[in-house]
C-alpha cells in the first residue's frame, strides 16, 4: 500500500507553524518514512501531483490567492487541518479587520509615518492578488475537519496530532501541549 | 440663561446628602438640567461626591438615557420592539426622520431635536409608541409622527402632545398620559378591588414569622419569571445577620412585550407599596426602594404622591401600623438598561454604578443593597403578598395549579384583536388564552419575552404555569404571515444591544447568533450552522454570569426547536466543501473598487 500523502501550505501566516513542524528535528526522517509530501513549501512542490490524505493549513485568508489555494486544498485533500491560531481565528493579521481596507492601504502606502513611497501610489499591479475586505479564518471559506490551536502549535503537538491522524488513533494531547501561557 | 454646571451639580449632590451611592440620581438630575453629563460636570461630581471620574463616566456611558454630550432639547425615542415593527415602526421612524431631516441617532443642526431608537418601552399593547422626553406617545402612525414634530416646533411642550387622556389613573392630574390600561380580564387576585390599609394592619397583628408562614402557606412564587418561592427568600433575608435590611421592588419591567407592571403601578400602587411594607415587616427591614424604569418616569410624580398619602395616613413611617415598627419607601429611577431587571444588576444600579450583574453567592438575601440583606421582589409578587394578607392564604392557593398557586398577569400583544393585560389562573392552556385575546391565526407565540421561548401550535395545548410553560408575563402572538427566523433575529439584535459585555460568551455569542441567522435568512446557511447555533447556546448557558447570557440564545434555540422545518428549508450543504457563507466576489469588491480608483488617479 502506498504511503499517505501530506500537503501543507502557508496562507496569511508567518511560516511559524511550518518552522514548528521542522522543529520535530530528527523525527522528520521518521515522518518521511511514513508519509509522502506532496505540495508543500518544505519540498517546494508548487502544485498537487495527486490526491492527498491530509492537508495542513497555516494562516487565514487575506487575499484572493489564499482563497484559491485553500479551495484547491479542499478539493485535493481528504482531511483538512487548520494549524495554528491564524488558520483557526485569523490571528494577528485579522487585527486589520477593525480598520476599513481603504484606511489600511493608505496607512501602509501613503500616510504612515515611516512610509517612503515616491510614487505616492497604492500598488495596483494586476499580478498582485486582490485583498479581501477582511481576514477570514480558514473554516469560514471551506469546510475544515480539525483545528490545532497554538501560536504556533509546538513541534510535539504537531507530531502527536499527525501520528494520531495517520494511525487513526484518538488524539490525547497532554496538558503541557495545550497550555499556552 | 443656561444654568452653571457647578451650580447644577452642587444642587444635585446636595439633594442626595452627598451620598456617593446616589450617583445615579445625581447623574439623572444633571442630565435633566443640562441635557447631558459633560466632562465639566463629571469633574464637579468628582469634587462633590469624592467618586472617581472613571466611575461617573462608566455610569454615564452605560445607561441609554444618560449622555456625555449634551443632547437636544427634545429627545424623541422611538420604540423599536418586534411588536412595534409589526405595527409599523418602520413607517413611523421614517416619518420622524424625514420630518426632522436627520437619521436615527442624529441631532438637528439647531440642537432642538434628536431622534433615537430604544428598546421596548412597555407599550406593546398600543404600539407603535415613542417617548418624547418623559412623555409617552402611543398608537403612532406616519402621519401622527409628522404632527408630533410640527406641534413640538410650534409650542415646544411635549405634555401638550397628549390630547385625550387614558382611562383610570392615566388621567390623574399627576400622570396626564394618553396611555390606556387595556385591562381585558381582571381578578380575582391581583387586579381586584382593594381595601387600602387592611393588609398592612392584618400583617402587623401577626408576628413577622407568622407573616412569612402565611406567604409560604399560600405557596407564592416570584412573578418575575424564575418562580423562586417568596417565603423562602424572605426567610433567608430574615435569618441573615445585619441590623439594616432592605426591600427592593423590581419595577424595571424591561422584558420586551411586558407591560403588566405598568398597569399595576397605575391602578394598584397602594397594593404594591403595601406588599413592600409587609415584606419589610417580615424580614425586619426599615427601608424600601422601588426601582422604577426610566421609561415609566411619567408615573413618578403620581407614585411619590401615593407614598406621601400613605405617610400621612399612617401606612408608612414611624410606628406604623404598630409601635416599634418603622418603614419608608423611596423611588429610585433607572436610566434605560434592560440588564437592570436582573436583581443583582438592579442592586448595582441602585448603588450608583453600571448595571453589571454580581456573582452569586452571596445572594442578595445575604448581602445585597449596600452590602445588607435584601429582598428583591417583582411588582406583581408584592401585589400577591398584599392579597394574601387581605384575604388569607387559602383563598389564594385554591386558585391555580398544584405547583403554581394563584393567578398570573399576562401582557398580550402582537397579532391579536384584543391586546392588553389578562389575569388568568395558573394552569390555563395556551389555546384558551389565545381564544380570550383573539389570536385566532396564531402560528408562533413568544412566551415570557425574548429570553423565554418561542412555541408553535404543537405546544398550544400546554398550560401557563411554572412546571409547564413558565412566563414572567409577556405573550407576543404572531400570525401565519410572520417568519419565526426574522422574529428571532430581531430579538437577537435586542440582546446584542443589551448585553453588558462582561462575559465573553454573552458579548460574542449574541453577535455570532445574530450573524448566523442573517446568513441563514440570506440563503447562505448550511446544516452545520444549525448545529453551531446549538453549540453556541450551550456555551453561553454554561459560562455566562447572569440570567441575560444564560437565556439570550433562546430566540434562536427555541425557534429552532419549534420551527426546525423553516430553518431546514433554508440551509443546504455546499458543493466541494466550500462554505456557502463566503463569496469571493463580495469579499474582493472593495479591493476591486479601490484598484479601479487608483487606476483612474494615475
Amino acid at each position: 500500500m502506498s504511503k499517505p500523502r501530506v500537503a501543507t501550505t502557508s496562507l496569511c501566516g508567518c511560516f511559524g507553524c511550518h518552522m514548528s513542524l521542522l522543529d520535530i528535528d530528527e523525527r522528520i526522517l521518521q515522518l518521511a518514512e511514513i508519509v509522502e509530501f506532496d505540495k508543500s513549501p518544505i519540498n517546494d512542490h508548487k502544485d498537487f501531483t495527486q490526491r492527498c490524505t491530509v492537508g495542513l493549513i497555516e494562516g487565514g485568508c487575506a487575499n484572493a490567492e489564499n482563497v484559491h489555494v485553500l479551495r484547491r486544498f479542499r478539493e485535493m485533500c481528504d482531511v483538512l487541518v487548520s494549524v495554528g491560531d491564524c488558520a483557526t481565528t485569523g490571528g494577528i493579521p485579522a487585527l486589520r479587520n477593525l480598520v476599513p481596507l481603504e484606511e489600511c492601504l493608505q496607512e501602509a502606502y501613503l500616510k504612515g509615518p515611516s512610509v517612503h513611497n515616491p510614487s505616492a501610489r497604492i500598488p495596483d499591479d494586476p499580478e498582485i492578488p486582490l485583498l479581501l475586505d477582511k481576514v477570514y479564518p480558514a473554516h469560514e471559506v471551506v469546510k475544515i475537519d480539525y483545528h490545532l490551536p497554538g501560536c504556533p502549535p509546538s513541534a510535539d503537538t504537531l507530531w502527536e496530532a499527525l501520528n494520531a491522524l495517520l494511525s487513526g488513533k484518538p488524539l490525547a494531547l497532554p496538558y503541557a501541549l495545550l497550555k499556552y501561557d | 440663561m443656561t444654568p452653571s454646571v457647578d451650580g447644577v451639580v452642587r444642587e444635585a449632590c446636595h439633594s442626595v446628602g452627598h451620598d456617593p451611592t446616589r450617583l445615579m440620581d445625581v447623574a439623572r438630575a444633571v442630565q435633566a438640567r443640562l441635557g447631558g453629563v459633560p466632562a465639566t460636570a463629571i469633574d464637579a461630581i468628582h469634587d462633590q461626591l469624592h467618586v472617581s471620574r472613571g466611575q461617573v463616566r462608566s455610569l454615564v456611558s452605560f445607561y441609554a438615557f444618560l449622555d456625555e454630550q449634551p443632547g437636544a432639547r427634545h429627545v424623541i425615542r422611538v420604540c423599536d420592539d418586534v411588536v412595534d415593527r409589526l405595527a409599523g415602526y418602520d413607517r413611523v421612524a421614517r416619518a420622524f426622520s424625514d420630518e426632522l431631516g436627520i437619521p436615527l441617532g442624529g441631532t438637528t443642526a439647531d440642537g432642538t431635536f434628536s431622534l433615537q431608537r430604544t428598546a421596548c418601552i412597555g407599550m406593546s399593547d398600543q404600539a407603535p409608541a415613542a417617548l418624547v422626553g418623559d412623555v409617552v406617545v402611543t398608537d403612532l402612525s406616519a402621519e401622527r409622527a409628522r404632527q408630533v414634530v410640527a406641534e413640538l416646533r410650534a409650542h415646544g411642550d411635549p405634555q401638550r402632545l397628549v390630547k385625550r387622556l387614558g382611562d383610570g389613573n392615566n388621567a390623574h392630574p399627576l400622570v396626564r398620559a394618553m396611555v390606556r390600561n387595556n385591562i381585558r380580564q381582571a381578578g380575582p387576585i391581583v387586579m381586584s378591588e382593594q381595601k387600602r390599609g387592611e393588609a398592612v394592619r392584618k400583617a402587623a397583628a401577626l408576628s413577622p414569622v407568622e407573616v412569612i408562614r402565611a406567604v409560604k402557606t399560600a405557596r407564592l412564587r416570584g412573578r418575575g419569571g424564575a418562580g423562586f418561592p417568596t417565603g423562602i427568600k424572605w426567610e433567608m433575608a430574615r435569618a441573615a445577620p445585619g441590623a439594616r435590611k432592605f426591600v427592593l421592588c423590581n419595577a424595571d419591567e424591561g422584558e420586551p412585550g411586558t407591560f403588566k407592571d405598568r398597569v399595576l403601578l397605575t391602578e394598584w400602587p397602594d397594593r404594591v407599596f403595601a406588599g413592600m411594607t409587609i415584606a419589610g415587616y417580615a424580614i425586619g427591614a426599615r427601608e424600601g426602594v422601588l426601582y422604577l424604569r426610566a421609561e415609566y418616569a411619567y408615573l413618578r410624580a403620581f407614585l411619590e404622591d401615593v407614598l406621601a398619602r400613605r405617610r400621612s395616613d399612617g401606612l408608612l413611617g414611624r410606628d406604623v401600623p404598630r409601635r416599634g415598627f418603622e418603614f419608608d419607601i423611596r423611588i429610585q429611577m433607572g436610566a434605560g438598561a434592560y440588564v437592570c431587571g436582573e436583581e443583582s444588576a438592579l442592586i448595582e444600579s441602585c448603588e450608583g454604578r453600571r448595571g453589571d450583574p454580581r456573582n452569586r453567592p452571596p445572594f442578595p438575601a445575604q448581602r445585597g443593597y449596600l452590602g445588607c440583606p435584601t429582598v428583591v421582589n417583582n411588582v406583581e409578587t408584592l401585589c400577591c403578598v398584599t392579597r394574601i394578607l387581605e384575604s388569607g392564604s387559602a383563598a389564594f392557593s385554591e386558585l391555580g395549579s398544584r405547583q403554581s398557586a394563584g393567578t398570573k398577569l399576562l401582557s398580550i400583544s402582537g397579532d391579536v384583536s384584543r391586546p392588553g393585560v389578562y389575569e388568568v389562573p395558573f394552569g390555563t392552556p395556551i389555546q384558551d388564552v389565545l381564544a380570550l385575546c383573539g389570536g385566532r391565526d396564531a402560528t408562533a407565540l413568544q412566551v415570557g419575552g425574548p429570553s423565554g421561548r418561542m412555541v408553535g401550535p404543537a405546544d398550544f395545548e400546554r398550560t401557563i404555569c411554572y412546571d409547564d410553560v413558565a412566563t414572567g408575563g409577556a405573550l407576543v402572538v404572531f400570525d401565519s404571515s410572520r417568519n419565526p427566523l426574522q422574529i428571532a433575529h430581531a430579538y437577537m439584535e435586542f440582546f446584542e444591544d443589551e448585553s453588558c459585555g462582561y462575559c465573553t460568551p454573552c458579548r460574542v455569542g449574541n453577535v455570532l447568533l445574530r450573524r448566523g441567522l442573517e446568513k441563514v435568512l440570506a440563503g447562505r446557511g448550511e446544516p452545520a450552522d444549525l448545529e453551531q447555533f446549538e453549540q453556541i447556546a450551550k456555551t453561553m448557558k454554561a459560562s455566562s454570569r447572569c440570567g441575560l447570557g444564560q437565556t439570550s440564545f433562546n430566540p434562536v434555540l427555541t425557534s429552532l426547536q419549534s420551527f426546525r422545518y423553516q430553518y431546514e428549508t433554508l440551509v443546504k450543504e455546499a458543493p466541494g466543501g466550500r462554505r456557502r457563507g463566503f463569496d469571493l466576489d463580495d469579499a474582493t469588491a472593495e479591493a476591486t473598487r479601490l484598484r479601479a480608483a487608483e487606476g483612474v488617479r494615475s
